[in-house]
């Protein structure tokens, strides 16, 4: 009985020891070896993969109709090209890509058993997040003054969507990292919970790199010259039989 | 081997890389960065067309170096590589079929780009 006992207490102490095949974190062994729970985070990223490229797509089709519309004299403005802020957003883009960096260093620090390591990187990357937020509240703050809302025009409605989205996936992280931080502060958080830490690193990374695609796709590259390229690339098609 | 690289292995996983590694990664996105904005002011890019090439190769240097250092896929087990690849041609095939499908079947927008 007693032996029975120790053995529980054990596998779901947490301890390094394995258990009847458990792994360290006191779960059971899986059939790929791999932590279901890691499983699940990378499953659900995928699925995000497909929501964020939907948005995307309607964006990239929106904003260049929005811009057709207002040049055949039926569409309301601003457009993008009046709108958006470079030198801001790059700004905000930097600070997100800062805070990846804070959220692996804080992994790297409780796979170290640094639990002070991990507290003060943890509050970092939480920080950059909320900075990140205030951010892109200020920009809505400012479309919205000059004259872009949510339903204003195509190209503000598929704006709005598309980053306020990714800007609620930000949100979730932020809390996510703070509940963690919190955790940590009362001793939940030891070097073999550590992939607790790195599933939520996961989920940061995705809110990173889908920046990183809206950055690119939606401030910095100019539809018209796209459009110009489409166009050529058509005629050339045609030229040779093939459109 | 190490404790923690024998751990990882348990979980087909390799020794992920140093903090030192992460810093230097953090440096090159930083400069990609930069890049991408400081080639958006310039003109020639915009003249030549080669702006629009550029920044798709530039991010996707980043995207490809923040999956594969800061969320490990380097180093992880070949499954969530496979997992996320699957996902990432899965959206670029969403993009591409709506792009497709309303350059097709043009929606009628009315005042404002709105359906009436």
């Amino acid at each position: 009985m007693a032996q029975a006992v120790a053995t529980l207490e054990t596998a779901h102490g947490g301890g390094e020891s394995h258990i009847g095949g458990a792994d360290h974190s006191g779960h059971p062994p899986t059939s790929t070896g791999l932590d279901s729970r890691k499983i699940a985070m990378w499953a659900f990223l995928a699925s995000d993969c497909m929501f964020f490229g939907s948005l995307i797509a309607m964006y990239m089709i929106y904003r260049g109709e929005a811009e057709r519309l207002y040049q055949a004299g039926q569409g309301i403005g601003p457009l993008p090209h009046e709108i958006l802020d470079i030198p801001y957003t790059s700004i905000s883009a930097f600070v997100l890509l800062m805070s990846s960096l804070t959220m692996v260093l804080a992994l790297a620090s409780i796979q170290k058993g640094n639990v002070r390591g991990l507290r003060i990187w943890l509050g970092a990357t939480a920080l950059l997040g909320a900075v990140f937020l205030g951010g892109q509240f200020f920009e809505f703050t400012e479309f919205k003054h000059e004259g872009l809302g949510l339903t204003t025009n195509i190209f503000g409605s598929s704006f709005f969507t598309l980053t306020g989205f990714h800007g609620a996936h930000v949100t979730i992280g932020v809390i996510w990292l703070m509940s963690l931080l919190i955790m940590s502060l009362r001793g939940g958080v030891r070097k073999d919970q550590a992939l607790n830490v790195e599933i939520a690193g996961l989920y940061w990374h995705f809110v990173d790199i889908v920046w990183i695609v809206i950055f690119t796709l939606v401030y910095l590259i100019p539809y018209d010259e796209i459009s110009t390229i489409t166009h050529e690339a058509e005629g050339a098609l045609r030229q040779i039989g093939l459109g | 081997m190490t404790h923690g690289a024998l751990a990882a292995a348990d979980h087909g996983e390799h020794e992920h890389p140093s903090e030192q590694k992460y810093i230097k990664i953090a440096i090159i996105l930083t400069i990609i960065t930069a890049i991408e904005v400081a080639i958006y002011y310039i003109d020639w890019m915009h003249d030549s067309g080669a702006l629009v090439p550029a920044l798709f190769i530039l991010s996707i240097g980043k995207f490809l170096t923040v999956i594969g250092y800061y969320m490990h896929l380097k180093f992880d087990s070949p499954l969530f590589r496979y997992m996320f690849i699957a996902a990432l041609v899965g959206s670029l095939a969403v993009i591409g079929a709506l792009i497709a499908l309303l350059r097709v079947h043009t929606i009628d927008f009315g005042p404002g780009g709105f359906i009436s």
